[in-house]
């Protein structure tokens, strides 16, 4: 009631064509995922399948969920939970990258 | 709706209007209502039933364990009544006694706001809950579980054949209704609070509760995913943590803990939220440092998402990672122990009223410090691969989950009574109760720590002979504290009928819950406060009460 007294955020109506392009743009990236399952990139296996995956989950986040047109709380409720993500990430890593040092 | 000052609302007369309830009658205006009040209520019976079905289970270990041979219970029995203890008193209620029974009742009075943000999902909520609890009354009728309430890779994905997919889907379901309650405190708190209700003015319940909220919302999913990865495994074989297909079963303890040790806060954070506001009432004193207070209980909130692993030092981590978060253990008493203090700073020299909430509130100060000090050990590695799995480890958390979270769940019980229910409870019993408590927990729970630091395990329904004499000592601790819980159901039953009427406001405390009548109108407030006084004003009440009886 305190914060947003007066002027309500206004409501962006997101055009028809952006939906079906960022449509094609997920078949697309899908294929890719698809295809590159079926490359060999050694090493780099894994983290180009996670950078098309992440492609893909931004534009679904920014377009189909709208993040692109919404306010800065609700950005800042997105970035939240994804750095909550990276704690669950980076702590349980701190455990297993480091596992096999031996301490004498 | 014409907005009001405090002078206009405070004093209204219980007896000259409806409310909530005999605003409607009739099994379907509890069963269908959407008025958060009456949600509070349902949930308030419900965690209350599950609290004695939790507690039958304590009281039958309890006993086992008065004889070191294991001759009430079987091994396989014992198993099973701990496991269905740990995993009713957790999921059923700790995590939601203060926020979803009493939380639901008095955040949105606080606020002075007329419901939640979503009363339907408000209800869903304890529909879901009520699900989740159904399967865990299957669980209990049908022959239990035994995997302990942690659920741990890989006995209960490979080996235990008793009801660990029912149980693990109840806690899954139930997890639902904390995140939907936590959503609905989080957009009720920064949405409908009333005119001139700044974040600085808010009593520190709310800052306490957005906090768990804030925890209800971040890590419930995690355990939800968990459970259901845990299902996915032991129906259909899929790898995540059997080695034997590529799993490591070390991943479900990270992921698990992720979620449960948070949960710790989800249940003690409210109690700090409680003892807040007996503490400012009874002293009749603005809280001392009331800005670090509030940010202390965020600080845990965050801090409380970094400490998962100190659950498994012994679980065959790397060192290097347990010394981080051995540290990062450490860092959370801080904003705990600066609540401690300023509470404590609050009662310095301050004229206090000894009513039953806030006998609560000095036995939650000492037993969460016994509590939090208990915890300091068992983060620091050595000593916790010494008393790991002992009961050591037993005594430590409940002196926290029991010595804490109870203690604040009854200190609001009976704080809050009077706005409940409209009627006062004895005093004299329920003083006697909180001593029996008090006296009951320590007797309990006190020589479990010695018990277990000489080397007494935990889990096991019988023991070496030398430790006989402190397991009578915690079997006549646990009849005492039995006969402390079931008094209030007498007394608080009694007076509903015959307790003296308590008036909007008997313990002359500050906050916008006592601005309305007891029990409140459906809507809260016949008109829309609005708020020109910060947090525990004392003065500037007492003034203002001055001058309304002078009007």
């Amino acid at each position: 009631m305190n914060d947003h007294h007066g002027h309500a955020p206004t409501h962006h109506v997101t055009p028809l064509p952006v939906y079906f392009a960022i449509f094609f743009a997920l078949m697309i990236l899908t294929g890719i995922t698809v295809w590159i399952s079926r490359v060999d990139l050694g090493v780099m296996n894994f983290p180009v399948a996670m950078a098309v995956a992440i492609v893909k989950a931004t534009l679904v986040i920014l377009f189909f969920m709208h993040l692109i047109h919404s306010t800065r709380l609700t950005w800042v409720v997105v970035l939240g939970s994804f750095l909550w993500l990276g704690v669950l990430f980076v702590l349980i890593f701190s455990d297993y990258l480091t596992r096999a040092w031996v301490m004498y | 709706m014409t907005p009001s000052t405090l002078h206009d609302v405070r004093f209204i007369e219980p007896e000259k209007t409806r409310n909530y309830l005999n605003e409607d009658y009739g099994v379907f205006s509890w069963l269908l209502t959407k008025d958060h009040k009456r949600i509070g209520i349902l949930y308030l019976l419900s965690v209350t039933l599950l609290f004695f079905v939790g507690g039958f289970f304590a009281f039958m270990l309890r006993l086992e364990l008065l004889t070191p041979e294991g001759d009430l219970l079987t091994s396989d029995t014992y198993n099973k009544f701990f496991t269905l203890h740990g995993i009713v008193m957790i999921f059923f209620f700790l995590i939601p006694a203060i926020p979803a029974a009493l939380g639901n009742f008095i955040l949105p009075l606080m606020l002075g706001a007329k419901d939640l943000a979503f009363p339907k999902i408000n209800l869903l909520s304890w529909y879901i809950y009520m699900t989740g609890a159904i399967f865990g009354i299957y669980v209990i009728v049908t022959g239990g579980v035994d995997t302990g309430w942690t659920f741990y890779t890989p006995f209960s994905t490979q080996y235990s054949n008793t009801h660990v997919f029912a149980t693990t889907l109840g806690a899954f379901i139930t997890g639902f209704s904390s995140i939907l309650t936590g959503l609905n405190f989080i957009v009720t708190i920064h949405r409908m609070r009333a005119p001139g209700l700044t974040w600085f003015r808010l009593p520190l319940f709310v800052w306490s509760m957005y906090a768990t909220s804030l925890v209800m919302l971040l890590a419930t999913p995690v355990l939800a995913i968990t459970l259901f990865l845990l299902m996915l495994e032991r129906t259909l074989g899929v790898g995540i943590f059997d080695p034997a297909l590529g799993g490591d079963p070390v991943l479900y303890q990270h992921l698990f803990w992720f979620y449960s040790h948070p949960a710790v806060y989800i249940m003690i954070l409210p109690a700090m939220a409680v003892i807040s506001e007996c503490v400012a009432a009874f002293t009749r004193k603005k809280i001392f440092g009331y800005k670090f207070v509030a940010f202390a209980s965020l600080a845990i909130a965050f801090l409380g998402f970094l400490v998962w692993a100190h659950h498994m030092f012994v679980a065959g981590i790397s060192v290097y990672s347990a010394m981080i978060f051995s540290f990062l253990t450490m860092l959370v008493a801080v904003p705990s122990a600066i609540k401690v203090f300023n509470w404590t700073a609050t009662m310095y020299r301050a004229s206090v009223s000894w009513q039953t909430p806030m006998l609560y509130v000095m036995g939650f100060i000492g037993l969460f410090t016994i509590g939090g000090v208990t915890g300091l050990f068992l983060g620091a590695m050595g000593v916790d691969v010494h008393v790991h799995d002992s009961y050591f480890v037993v005594a430590h958390f409940h002196y926290i989950m029991v010595g804490g979270t109870v203690m604040g769940y009854l200190a609001g019980i009976h704080y809050w009574w009077p706005k409940i229910t409209g009627r006062m409870y004895p005093e004299w019993w329920a003083r006697l109760s909180a001593l029996l408590i008090f006296v009951g927990f320590n007797l309990t729970f006190f020589p479990q720590f010695l018990v277990g630091y000489v080397g007494m395990p935990r889990r096991y329904h019988a023991y070496a002979p030398e430790f006989q004499v402190l397991n009578v000592l915690s079997t006549a601790g646990a009849t005492v504290l039995a006969a402390g819980y079931i008094l209030p159901m007498f007394y608080l039953f009694w007076s509903l009928w015959y307790g003296r009427k308590a008036g909007s406001n008997p313990w002359g405390a500050v906050g916008l819950e006592w601005a309305t009548s007891s029990p409140p109108p459906k809507e809260n407030f016949h008109v829309t406060p609005v708020v020109t006084w910060d947090a525990y004003d004392y003065p500037a009440f007492l003034k203002a009460m001055r001058e309304t009886q002078n009007v």
